[in-house]
């Protein structure tokens, strides 16, 4: 896959994913997985990861954990993506049934609920950066930002389903690009 | 008598595992009805707390049914939802990902990729809006996180878990102040 770089290690693959999985509250885990992997660790290109992103999210299942699967396997084949897979769901498997056992403790200390949404707030900052990551490198070109804006629009604002809105504009998308990379060529 | 209940379990999850298409949200409706109405393995009120949990607790919202297997027959039952929620779509995903990746470097391969990123990019921002919308977020959680983009975008290798410990902090101090 990179031949001219040593693989990654299955014990730093096996790691990142379990401290994403653990530390990321509510709904943040794409925006953590892309920081650990492509702008802190260099693994993988930003297109490998949109792409894959958009991979994960068209077919069934949950988009993260999808998403730990792609990036195992590219990275290390099969077992890397066991062990990315088991790294981000292992936390949470203990954090939400002990979370579960004090539910009752934690539902009479309404701080805490504030805390926890104010923690989720904070994640999704975290998404919002690599989503305007996105949209600045798709902004390069025109085509590529009006597919971005259309899919925002479509999915976010007016709350179409998301798979026909994204199997709709995908052979826009990729025809646009086979066209760009042929004339490029 | 419990071969049953987690015999159950596999086959209620093992299915919306494979039709969970666009992630958790998209089968919740039907994970409780089979959960509440069908199997009778919770009542409406203690999956409404489930769910609840499920989304504070870090990892995937669909960690839901963790809790219902662990309800209903604990760890094992616990262990058995989640295999069977998870398995099914991970070995379709991994399927489709080694094919993927296998034609890696053709032309056509390079177009799907350069097409499919701005799609990806733009469901990521739609997914911003999405979690806010399901939150009924007020106008402090833009503002954490926003606050929380600019300091990222300015120091992108910040660990998160600060700006997590901040946001927490800014709700907890701010409802302390403001009683709702």
């Amino acid at each position: 896959m990179h031949p001219t770089r040593a693989p990654v290690p299955l014990v730093s693959l096996f790691l990142v994913f379990f401290r994403v999985g653990l530390f990321s509250f509510g709904g943040g885990l794409s925006g953590w997985i892309y920081r650990e992997v492509v702008t802190l660790r260099g693994w993988m290109s930003d297109d490998d990861f949109f792409s894959g992103l958009a991979l994960s999210q068209i077919l069934p299942g949950a988009n993260v954990t999808n998403l730990s699967v792609y990036i195992g396997q590219r990275l290390r084949g099969p077992v890397g993506s066991v062990c990315a897979l088991t790294g981000l769901v292992i936390g949470p498997f203990f954090a939400v049934i002990a979370l579960a056992t004090a539910y009752a403790q934690i539902a009479a200390m309404p701080w805490i609920q504030d805390a926890m949404t104010g923690a989720a707030a904070a994640a999704i900052g975290l998404l919002l950066v690599v989503a305007l990551k996105g949209a600045y490198s798709a902004s390069r070109r025109l085509v590529p930002f009006l597919i971005l804006m259309a899919t925002f629009v479509a999915v976010g604002l007016l709350q179409w389903p998301l798979v026909p809105v994204a199997l709709g504009l995908a052979p826009v998308s990729i025809a646009f690009a086979w066209w760009k990379a042929s004339s490029d060529a | 008598m419990r071969e049953n209940v987690l015999w159950s379990l596999i086959v209620v999850f093992v299915p919306f595992s494979l039709v969970s298409i666009g992630g958790g949200p998209s089968i919740f409706a039907g994970i409780q009805h089979q959960s509440v109405e069908v199997y009778h393995w919770v009542t409406a009120r203690e999956f409404v707390d489930l769910f609840a949990i499920a989304r504070a607790a870090p990892g995937p919202g669909s960690m839901l049914v963790t809790l219902l297997g662990w309800k209903v027959a604990g760890w094992t039952g616990a262990i058995v939802a989640t295999l069977a929620l998870f398995i099914p779509s991970s070995l379709l995903c991994y399927g489709v990902t080694k094919m993927w990746n296998h034609y890696r470097g053709r032309h056509w391969h390079t177009a799907l990729e350069s097409g499919l990123a701005p799609i990806g990019a733009g469901l990521i921002l739609a997914g911003v809006f999405a979690v806010f919308r399901i939150a009924g977020a007020g106008i402090l959680s833009w503002a954490v996180a926003g606050v929380a983009a600019a300091i990222l975008a300015w120091r992108p290798t910040l660990n998160p878990l600060i700006l997590l410990a901040g946001g927490a902090a800014a709700f907890a101090i701010w409802h302390g102040m403001v009683p709702l």
